[in-house]
């Protein structure tokens, strides 16, 4: 495998939700609408790379995780894993495909089922997969609850005996077993304590040099972005409008929209002096986005222009894209 | 500690099974008494030829004086209206009893259990069209078609379970269904997906274990609902004429003036025999659903 084709390559993903119109509503022939989730979203990610997907809530980025994975049927694009064709694989190929494309769900408590100890749990995709004899997985379930920080004679557990943060690391420890190429990490801090979240965060960042993991990082924070992503994309109503390195991202933003998420990072330093942009307004419906850059209403830079046109997703510097029509111009 | 260690995680690939089920039953003294409450009736039952004292099946031989004669050494819980001992009809009439309960409620979860699961997993159409079905059945109502199908069936033992089944699927589909559509949202299912599992995998594994109280709980309230229905159409004289049940005991009793001649010997044997084996079902169905449901366990409280 040549480190040269990407794990990932996905080309102008689209996922359209059908908004019910209920009976009054087909009685009336009121028009079908739908919720553009991911309207054309486009990247690449290589081999060992960590790409940080951030935006408000209802900005398409957990649906981007999830369609990508198959857990939501796209409604076009293209999603190439390793080449191979993931939005139209066959049953066989895909399950093929699932052993190496893995998931770390938000919420810990709702991902593990209460009725199976943590080490079926653990155990579970090998199985799926028929790997190994029951020896050899059990073998494998301590080796890998080792990795993630668990003792080994926690197995037969059950979920409710553990904490928000162990639950993780289990979740971790169930991805992990299947030694994946790529891990979509759905948001994985988000519904832990500020004290613990820093741990989870160092776990997946060590496994991640550790095994030269590819993570598909999902997060509405930039602030837990910049420790562990190599690039970042930042996504707005469905669609990507930053996408660079994190050091370009974090120095010079060429996005209103990433410039005010970055101000908006708190800093534990008291006497620094900091501008913070305090955008107004709430996300518009994604049923009816706006026209033109569909930030422009809450823009404090939009002009004419961006009321009318929608500006393109270009590379504005090298290896740093945006989609504005006044990038870096603020 | 490392002997302990080798030893813990052996139920990795293993299921908790039956002997935990057991395990726990042995803890609790409400599902050690539905437990022997139905032992003791299903001991008589399949015991009967050897346990009861005469042949309830013999031709009848009455005289004046046996009919309806009160309780004596020769005959503990008196005779019927055909001079015959109640005791061993009543201990005959179990049979009848708990193969309706069983037989009935056995194929009635499995049928209410299984349109529930496929309606509830793959949900769309076919649900729609299951529950459809459902619904139409469980809108009739279930005492003027019992005696309709039975009468029009004739009335044999395998007709009631017929029929039984025919009108108490309803209530576990229902359940069932409401069930697997909430279990089919959470996360571990969309998980168990993304990891490669096969539908069926994920009905067997992560679904029918979070019904499967619901079914169990059903199957108690099932059971009860069959031999109680047996018994009253038994009693509307609807019964398999050539078995006894207790149902047609009462039957008898009842349209052959034992209350007039105050024999109250014949109407309660049968009377608290069902009341016994309902109860049994039921403290054993709840005590059951109490373990298969590990949430509910106070371990976790330590």
């Amino acid at each position: 495998m040549s480190d040269t084709q990407p794990v990932l390559e996905v080309t102008d993903l689209q996922k359209r939700f059908a908004v019910p119109r209920g009976v009054l509503g087909a009685l009336r022939g009121a028009p079908r609408r739908s919720v553009r989730a991911i309207d054309g979203v486009s990247f690449t990610l290589g081999h060992g790379e960590v790409l940080a997907l951030v935006g408000e809530s209802g900005c398409g980025k957990t649906t981007t995780g999830r369609t990508i994975l198959r857990l939501e049927q796209a409604t076009s694009g293209e999603v190439l894993f390793e080449g191979k064709d993931v939005l139209k694989a066959g049953g066989r190929q895909m399950k093929a495909l699932r052993r190496d494309m893995q998931i770390v769900f938000q919420d810990p408590y709702a991902s593990l089922d209460p009725r199976i100890t943590v080490g079926e749990s653990v155990a579970e995709g090998l199985l799926i997969h028929g790997i190994g004899t029951p020896k050899d997985r059990q073998e494998r379930v301590r080796e890998v609850l080792a990795k993630v920080g668990l003792h080994s004679s926690q197995v037969n557990r059950f979920p409710h005996e553990f904490s928000g943060g162990q639950r993780q690391r289990i979740g971790i420890a169930r991805a992990l077993i299947m030694e994946p190429k790529l891990i979509v990490c759905d948001e994985p801090v988000s519904a832990l304590d500020v004290s613990i979240q820093s741990q989870v965060l160092n776990l997946l960042k060590n496994l991640q040099r550790e095994f030269g993991l590819t993570y598909l990082f999902i997060a509405h924070n930039l602030s837990v972005v910049e420790h562990i992503s190599d690039r970042v994309g930042v996504m707005y109503l469905g669609k990507m409008v930053e996408l660079s390195s994190r050091e370009d991202l974090f120095r010079e933003p060429l996005h209103p929209y990433t410039k005010a998420l970055i101000s908006a990072i708190p800093n534990p330093d008291p006497t620094a002096r900091r501008e913070r942009i305090v955008l107004q307004g709430d996300v518009p419906s994604p049923i009816n986005p706006p026209s033109g850059c569909r930030f422009h209403p809450r823009c404090w830079i939009a002009r004419e222009v961006c009321r009318e046109q929608e500006p393109a997703f270009e590379e504005k510097r090298k290896g740093h894209w945006a989609a504005c029509h006044f990038a870096g111009q603020f | 500690m490392a002997q302990v260690l080798s030893q813990a995680p052996t139920s990795v690939d293993t299921e908790a099974g039956w002997r935990t089920i057991w395990r726990q039953l042995r803890r609790s003294p409400m599902g050690l008494a539905g437990l022997c409450m139905l032992a003791v009736v299903l001991f008589m039952a399949i015991f009967a030829p050897w346990v009861a004292p005469y042949d309830p099946y013999a031709p009848v031989r009455a005289r004046i004086d046996t009919i309806y004669a009160p309780p004596s050494a020769e005959h503990p819980l008196g005779t019927d209206d055909g001079g015959k001992d109640v005791l061993s009809a009543f201990i005959f009439g179990a049979r009848v009893s708990l193969i309706v309960g069983f037989v009935a409620s056995a194929i009635t979860v499995l049928i209410g259990g299984l349109v529930g699961i496929v309606a509830g997993y793959y949900g769309g159409r076919v649900g729609g069209a299951l529950m459809g079905v459902t619904n139409i059945f469980l809108v009739i109502p279930d005492l003027p078609l019992y005696v309709v199908l039975v009468s029009l069936l004739g009335p044999s033992i395998w007709n009631i379970i017929l029929a039984i089944i025919l009108l108490s699927w309803t209530g576990t589909a229902r359940l069932v269904y409401a069930q697997v559509l909430s279990i089919r949202e959470r996360q571990f299912v969309t998980r168990a997906r993304a990891i490669g599992a096969s539908s069926g995998y994920i009905i067997r594994k992560h679904i029918l274990p979070l019904v499967l109280p619901i079914i169990l709980a059903q199957n108690a309230l099932v059971i009860s609902i069959a031999i109680l229905s047996e018994s009253g159409l038994a009693f509307l004289g609807l019964g398999d004429p050539s078995l006894i049940s207790w149902g047609t005991m009462l039957n008898f009793a009842f349209g052959r003036g034992a209350v007039s001649v105050g024999a109250w010997w014949a109407l309660l044997p049968p009377g608290l025999g069902i009341v016994w084996v309902v109860l049994g079902w039921t403290l054993l169905g709840y005590v059951i659903e109490d373990i298969v449901n590990p949430r509910a366990r106070t371990h976790h409280l330590m």
